[in-house]
C-alpha cells in the first residue's frame, strides 16, 4: 500500500470521509503523518472561527469595560474574571454537561452537545475574555493627543470610533492579540480530551497522536509529529498576523512602528 | 458520617443532601482537593528550581551549557502544551525503566522497543510488579510533578532569565568596582534584586500553574476531575442508596467556582507581595509607593 493510497483513505477521516476503521497494526510513519494532518482540520476550524467570532465579542467587551455605565462595566468585568479565571478544561466539561441536561428539556440543545459546535461556543466566550482584556489595556494606552485632535476635528461617537479609537486600540493590541490568537490554536488541542466525544473516532491531531502513542507505546514518534504540524500552523499565523500588523502601522514613521514579540505559549 | 444516615430513602431534603455530602466517595472527592494542592504546593517550588537552573544554563559562559539552558527554555515552549504533558510521562516512564533495564539486567539480549511493545525484563519495571498499590499511586505522583516541573521550568526560566538581565547594570558595574568576582557578583547583587523584576511574570506563571491542574487528570491521577465525572453520573438505586439523576454539571460548576475562588485568592496575595517587594526600589513603583506615604 502506497503513501498515496493512505492519504486518499485517511486524508479526510477526520471529518468521517474515507476508510470507517483506524488503521490498528502496522503504522507506518505514512499513516500518522496522514491521520495526525488530517485531524488538524479540525485545529484549523476551532481556531479559525473561535478567532473570528470572538474579536467582535472581544472589542464589545473591551468597550463595556470602559463603559460608564455601571451595569455594563460589572457585567464585562465578570464575564472577563469567569472566562479567565477558570481552566478551560474546566470550561469544556461544564459546557458539555450543561448542554446536555438542558438537552434533555429542550430539544434544540441537541446540537450542543457534539464538538463541533458546543466546544466552538466555549472556545468562542473563552478567547472573546482573553482578547477583551487586551483591547481593553490597549484602550487605556490610546494617546491622549489622539482623542484630543479627534475632538478637535469634531469627530463623536461612532465615527470617532470607527476612525480613531478602534484602528489605534487595533494597533496598539495587535502584537499581545497575535500570542491569544497562537494560544487559542494551542487549546483547541483540549477539545476531544474534555466531555466532548469524538464520535466515530472523527478527532483533532492530538486525538490521534495520542491514538498512536498508546497503540505503539512510542511517543517519540506521533508527538513530535504533531508538534512540526502546530510550528508549521503558528508559523502561518504569525506570517498573517505579521500583515495586518504592517497595515495597521503604515501610516507611522519607521522606526516607532510596533514589531511583533512572540511569547509562544502557556497553558489556560 | 452521621447516626441519622442509616435510612436515606426516609430523610428531609436538607438531611439527605447533608448524608450525600458526605459518603465515602464524596471524602475521596475532597481528599482530591487536596491531591491538588499537594501538586501545587511540590510542583511550585520544583518548578521554580529547574527555573533556576535553566536561567543559570542559559547565562552560563560555556557554549555548551548555554546552548542546552536555551534550547530547553525555547523547545519546551515552542510546542503545545498537553501534547508535552501526554508526551513526557511516557517518555519519562519508558526513560527511567530502560536505564534501570541496563543495569539491572546486562545480559537482556532481545530488542526492548519489538515492533509495537515496550519490553524490559521483570526487574526493571517501574514500579515492581509486586509493590502494593500505593507505591503505583505514588509513583504516577511523582511522575506528574515531575512533568509539571520540567514543563514550567522552561517558562519559569525564561522568567528568571528575563529578570536577571533586568537588573540595572550600574548595580552590577558597582560590584565589579567593589571587587567582587562574577559568581558573589550574582549570589549577593542579581539573586536578591532580581525578584522584583521577576514576580509579575512569575505571579502570571502561577496563575497558569493553577489553570493546568485539572491536566492531572490526563495523567491518569485520580484528581478533582476524575471524581467529578465519577461521582456526578446518573445512579440508580440498584448501585447506591443515594440515587440521583445526571448531576456532572453542578460538580464542574462547584470545579468552576473553586478554581474562581483560588485565582481571586492568589491574585490578592500577589498584589500584596508586589508591594512587599516594591518597597524601597529604584523603580516607578517603588518611587510611587515613596510618593503615597511622604
Amino acid at each position: 500500500m502506497s503513501c498515496w493510497d493512505i492519504i486518499a483513505d485517511y486524508g479526510l477521516r477526520s471529518v468521517g470521509i474515507g476508510e470507517r476503521l483506524l488503521p490498528r497494526s502496522d503504522f507506518t510513519l505514512c499513516h500518522q503523518f496522514t491521520l495526525i494532518g488530517s485531524g488538524m482540520i479540525w485545529n484549523i476550524y476551532f481556531g479559525i472561527l473561535a478567532l473570528i467570532s470572538g474579536f467582535f465579542l472581544a472589542t464589545a467587551v473591551a468597550m463595556g469595560k470602559a463603559s460608564r455605565n455601571v451595569v455594563i462595566r460589572k457585567a464585562s468585568d465578570w464575564f472577563i474574571f469567569v472566562f479567565r479565571g477558570s481552566p478551560l478544561f474546566i470550561q469544556f466539561f461544564f459546557a458539555y454537561f450543561l448542554f446536555l441536561s438542558l438537552k434533555a428539556h429542550i430539544d434544540f440543545f441537541g446540537v450542543f452537545t457534539a464538538a463541533w459546535l458546543g466546544a466552538l461556543v466555549v472556545l468562542f466566550l473563552n478567547t472573546a475574555a482573553y482578547s477583551g482584556e487586551i483591547f481593553y489595556g490597549a484602550y487605556l494606552s490610546i494617546p491622549k493627543g489622539d482623542i484630543e485632535a479627534a475632538d478637535a476635528y469634531g469627530l463623536t461617537g461612532w465615527a470617532r470610533f470607527r476612525r480613531i479609537t478602534w484602528p489605534t486600540m487595533l494597533r496598539l493590541a495587535w502584537p499581545a492579540y497575535t500570542n491569544e490568537a497562537i494560544f487559542l490554536f494551542h487549546a483547541t488541542t483540549l477539545v476531544f480530551f474534555s466531555g466532548f466525544p469524538a464520535i466515530q473516532q472523527k478527532g483533532d491531531a492530538l486525538y490521534y497522536a495520542n491514538y498512536f502513542a498508546d497503540k505503539t507505546f512510542n511517543p517519540f514518534i506521533p508527538y513530535p509529529i504533531l508538534a512540526g504540524y502546530f510550528i508549521v500552523l503558528v508559523l502561518i499565523v504569525i506570517t498573517i498576523f505579521g500583515l495586518v500588523n504592517k497595515r495597521l502601522n503604515r501610516h507611522l514613521p519607521q522606526e516607532s512602528r510596533a514589531k511583533l514579540r512572540f511569547r509562544l505559549n502557556l497553558i489556560r | 458520617m452521621f447516626d441519622f444516615c442509616t435510612n436515606p430513602d426516609t430523610l428531609g431534603d436538607f438531611q439527605w443532601m447533608l448524608c450525600y455530602l458526605t459518603t465515602g466517595k464524596h471524602m475521596g472527592l475532597y481528599i482530591s482537593f487536596g491531591t491538588v494542592l499537594l501538586l501545587l504546593a511540590i510542583t511550585a517550588p520544583t518548578a521554580l528550581l529547574f527555573g533556576f537552573g535553566g536561567a543559570v544554563a542559559a547565562r552560563s559562559r560555556f557554549f555548551v551549557i548555554s546552548v542546552f539552558g536555551r534550547g530547553y527554555i525555547s523547545v519546551v515552549r515552542g510546542v503545545p502544551d498537553i501534547a508535552f504533558f501526554l508526551f513526557f510521562v511516557i517518555a519519562l516512564d519508558q526513560g527511567l525503566e530502560f536505564i534501570r533495564h541496563k543495569i539491572k539486567c546486562p545480559d537482556w539480549t532481545d530488542a526492548i522497543w519489538q515492533g509495537n511493545d515496550f519490553v524490559v525484563c521483570q526487574a526493571a519495571k517501574l514500579p515492581l510488579g509486586t509493590s502494593p498499590q500505593w507505591i503505583h499511586e505514588v509513583y504516577g505522583f511523582a511522575l506528574a510533578v515531575l512533568t509539571f516541573a520540567i514543563v514550567f521550568g522552561a517558562f519559569a526560566a525564561n522568567v528568571l532569565y528575563g529578570a536577571m538581565t533586568a537588573v540595572p547594570k550600574a548595580q552590577i558595574e558597582t560590584a565589579a568596582a567593589y571587587g567582587m568576582s562574577r559568581r558573589q557578583t550574582f549570589w549577593r547583587i542579581i539573586v536578591p534584586q532580581m525578584w522584583v523584576y521577576a514576580l509579575p511574570g512569575l505571579g502570571n506563571l502561577w496563575m497558569v500553574l493553577i489553570k493546568a491542574t485539572p491536566l492531572l487528570f490526563l495523567l491518569g491521577i485520580e484528581d478533582i476531575v476524575y471524581w467529578a465525572r465519577e461521582l456526578g453520573g446518573t445512579k440508580t438505586s440498584r448501585f447506591t442508596d443515594y440515587p440521583h439523576g445526571d448531576w456532572r454539571m453542578w460538580y464542574f460548576l462547584m470545579l468552576l467556582v473553586f478554581y474562581l475562588g483560588f485565582t481571586k485568592l492568589s491574585e490578592l496575595v500577589l498584589d500584596r507581595v508586589m508591594a512587599r517587594l516594591t518597597f524601597g526600589q529604584a523603580t516607578a513603583g517603588g518611587e510611587a509607593q515613596r510618593k503615597a506615604n511622604a
